[in-house]
C-alpha cells in the first residue's frame, strides 16, 4: 500500500466507489417510489377498485391539481400552526434547559412534569385543550407540547457534555456565569440543540395535525388535517390522498430545511458535518 | 541565579515573591475515601523549571490542579505568588474549543478578562508568532496536526503573560519527533521569558532534558520520594540530549523512580 503506483489506482477505486454510493442514495429511493406507484396503479386497475375505496395515483395527481386552491390555503394554515408550535417549542425547550442548567432545584422540581407532559398522548389532551382555549391557540399548544421535550432533553444533554478541562480553563480565568454560558456551554451544546430541533420540526407538524383532527368535528378549522377529516366524512377519498401527500411532502421539506441549517452551522468544526473519509 | 536576574526583561516590574509556589502538608482525599495525594510539600522558586515525575495515577496531575485552584486540597496550605491570578495552564489534551478558530481560542483568556479589542489583537498576534502559528490564525483546530494543536494550547496559556506556567503531561500524546521539537521550543521559551514552570510528566528523559529540578513521586498516595538537580550549561539543546552527562542524569533519575515505585507498593 506504500508504493505510489499501487495506491493511485486504489484511490481512484475509492473515489468511484464513493460516487457510486452517492448515486445509489438518490436513485434507489426513487426506483422504490416508482415501483410502489406502479404496483398501486396495477392493483387499482386490475381489481377495478372504485375511487371511493382506493383512488389510483393518476386520480390523486389530478385531484391535487384540481383542488389546489383549497389545498394550498389549508397547507398555509397548517404550516403557520406548525411554525408557531415549532418556534414555541424551540424557545421554550432551550430556555427551560438553560434554567435547569443554572439551578438544580428548579430542574428537580419541574423535570417530572415535563416528562409527564411528554408521555401523555397528545391526542388525549387535545380535546381538553380545545375546550379551555380558543381553537387556534389550542392547536399551537398541542404542537408545542409534542415538540418541546426533545429540544429540552437534547439541550440539557448538550449543556452537560462540556469538556471538563475546558470548563476548568474557564474557571481558571475567572469566567462569569454568563461568559461560561455564552462562550462555552451554548457552543458546545449547539450540535445537540440542532439535533433536538430536527426531531421537533417533524413532531410539531404531528402535533398540529392531531389538534386539527381533534378540532375537525367542531368545523372551524381550515388546515390540511381538517381537509382530510372533512373529505373522509364526504367520502372524497382522492382529496384525502392528495392532502395526505401534501402533509408528507411538508414533513420531508421541514426535515431537509433543518438538516441544511444544521449543516451550515456545524460545517466548519463538528464531526457530523464531515464525510467518512476524514 | 545571577543569570536569571539578568535575563529578566526590564519591562517586568512586578514585585516577585521568594517562592512562586509553596505547598505545605497538602493532601487530597476523594469522596470515596481514596487518598490521592500527600502529605505533599513543595517550594518552587521564582523562574525555576520543576518537573513532577511519577507513574500514572500518582497524583501529580492532582497536585497541579490544586496549585491552579481547579481542585481544593483536603488539608494543607497552598500559596501562589500573585494569588493565582497569573497562572497559565496547559492540559494533557490540547483542550481547544472546536467551534472557534485558532485566533479565537488563543484570545479566550483575554476575552474572559474583558480586555479591550485592540489589546487582545496585539497580544494574540505576538503570541501566535512566538509559537510559529501566525499563518494558521484562521484555521480551525480539526484542521491542524496534534503538534500544532498543542502549540495553540501553549499560546493560549502564554497570552496572558502569566508568571507561572503549569503543564500537565502536555506532550505525552505526541510522536517522538514532534515531542523533541516542542521540548526545544519550550526550553527556548523558558529561556527568553523566564516563567516559573511546573511540568508534570511520566518520562524520565523528558524531565531531565527540560527541568532544573526533578521531583520524583510515589504512587497512592502521591508523596515526594526523591529530588534531583540537573545542573548543566544553559541554554540546553540537542547537544545535551546526546551527551554522557544527560545519560548519567537519566540513569540516576531512573533509579530514583524505580525506588519510588518500590515504596509505592507496586
Amino acid at each position: 500500500m506504500n508504493s505510489p503506483d499501487r495506491s493511485a489506482p486504489s484511490d481512484m477505486r475509492d473515489s468511484s466507489a464513493v460516487q457510486r454510493v452517492s448515486i445509489a442514495r438518490v436513485v434507489l429511493p426513487i426506483a422504490v417510489l416508482m415501483a410502489g406507484v406502479l404496483v398501486w396503479d396495477l392493483v387499482v386497475r386490475l381489481n377495478a377498485i372504485p375511487p371511493y375505496v382506493l383512488p389510483g395515483p393518476e386520480l390523486v395527481a389530478t385531484t391535487l391539481v384540481k383542488d389546489w386552491p383549497i389545498l394550498w390555503q389549508s397547507l398555509l394554515a397548517t404550516l403557520l400552526t406548525t411554525l408557531e408550535g415549532f418556534v414555541a417549542a424551540a424557545v421554550g425547550g432551550v430556555a427551560l434547559a438553560l434554567l435547569f442548567n443554572q439551578s438544580k432545584w428548579l430542574e428537580q422540581a419541574l423535570l417530572p412534569y415535563a416528562i409527564i407532559l411528554q408521555v401523555t398522548p397528545v391526542i388525549a389532551i387535545a380535546p381538553l385543550l380545545l375546550i379551555y382555549l380558543p381553537q387556534q391557540t389550542a392547536v399551537i399548544v398541542c404542537a408545542w407540547i409534542v415538540a418541546f421535550f426533545p429540544v429540552l432533553s437534547n439541550t440539557a444533554l448538550g449543556l452537560n457534555s462540556v469538556d471538563r478541562n475546558l470548563a476548568g480553563l474557564f474557571q481558571l480565568h475567572g469566567a462569569s456565569r454568563m461568559q461560561t454560558l455564552r462562550y462555552l456551554k451554548l457552543p458546545a451544546a449547539l450540535p445537540y440543540i440542532l439535533g433536538g430541533l430536527r426531531i421537533a420540526g417533524g413532531l410539531s407538524l404531528i402535533g398540529a395535525v392531531v389538534a386539527e383532527i381533534a378540532a375537525g368535528s367542531a368545523g372551524a378549522g381550515s388546515g390540511l388535517a381538517y381537509r382530510i377529516a372533512e373529505s373522509g366524512y364526504r367520502l372524497n377519498i382522492p382529496r384525502m390522498f392528495a392532502a395526505l401527500l401534501l402533509l408528507s411532502v411538508t414533513g420531508i421539506v421541514i426535515y431537509m430545511c433543518l438538516a441544511a441549517v444544521s449543516h451550515l452551522l456545524l460545517r466548519r468544526w463538528h464531526e457530523s458535518a464531515f464525510g467518512k473519509e476524514s | 541565579m545571577t543569570e536569571t536576574a539578568l535575563a529578566m526583561s526590564e519591562s517586568d516590574t512586578r514585585p516577585r515573591a521568594e517562592f512562586a509556589v509553596s505547598l505545605k502538608g497538602v493532601t487530597k482525599r476523594y469522596d470515596r475515601g481514596v487518598a490521592a495525594l500527600g502529605p505533599f510539600d513543595l517550594d518552587v522558586s521564582d523562574g525555576d523549571f520543576v518537573s513532577l515525575l511519577g507513574p500514572s495515577g500518582c497524583g501529580k496531575s492532582t497536585a497541579l490542579r490544586i496549585i491552579a485552584g481547579l481542585s481544593a486540597p483536603t488539608s494543607g496550605t497552598v500559596r501562589v505568588a500573585g494569588g493565582g491570578r497569573s497562572i497559565g495552564f496547559v492540559f494533557q489534551e490540547p483542550t481547544l474549543m472546536p467551534w472557534a478558530s485558532v485566533r479565537d481560542n488563543v484570545a479566550l483568556p483575554l476575552k474572559l478578562a474583558r480586555r479591550p479589542r485592540v489589546d487582545i489583537d496585539r497580544h494574540v498576534d505576538a503570541v501566535l508568532a512566538r509559537v510559529g502559528l501566525a499563518e494558521f490564525a484562521m484555521a480551525y483546530p480539526r484542521e491542524l496536526s496534534g503538534g500544532m494543536r498543542m502549540r495553540v494550547s501553549l499560546a493560549r496559556a502564554l497570552v496572558t503573560d502569566p508568571d507561572i506556567l503549569l503543564m500537565d503531561e502536555p506532550f505525552a500524546a505526541l510522536d517522538e519527533i514532534t515531542r523533541f521539537r516542542l521540548n526545544n521550543d519550550l526550553l527556548a521559551l523558558w529561556h527568553d521569558l523566564r516563567k516559573t514552570v511546573i511540568f508534570v510528566t511520566h518520562s524520565v528523559f523528558e524531565s531531565v532534558y527540560l527541568s532544573r529540578r526533578v521531583v520524583v513521586m510515589t504512587a497512592r498516595p502521591g508523596r515526594i520520594s526523591a529530588e534531583f538537580r540537573i545542573d548543566t550549561a544553559e541554554p540546553r539543546g540537542e547537544d545535551f540530549r546526546t551527551s554522557a552527562e544527560y545519560a548519567a542524569y537519566c540513569r540516576e533519575v531512573s533509579a530514583g523512580l524505580s525506588r519510588a515505585s518500590g515504596e509505592g507498593g507496586r
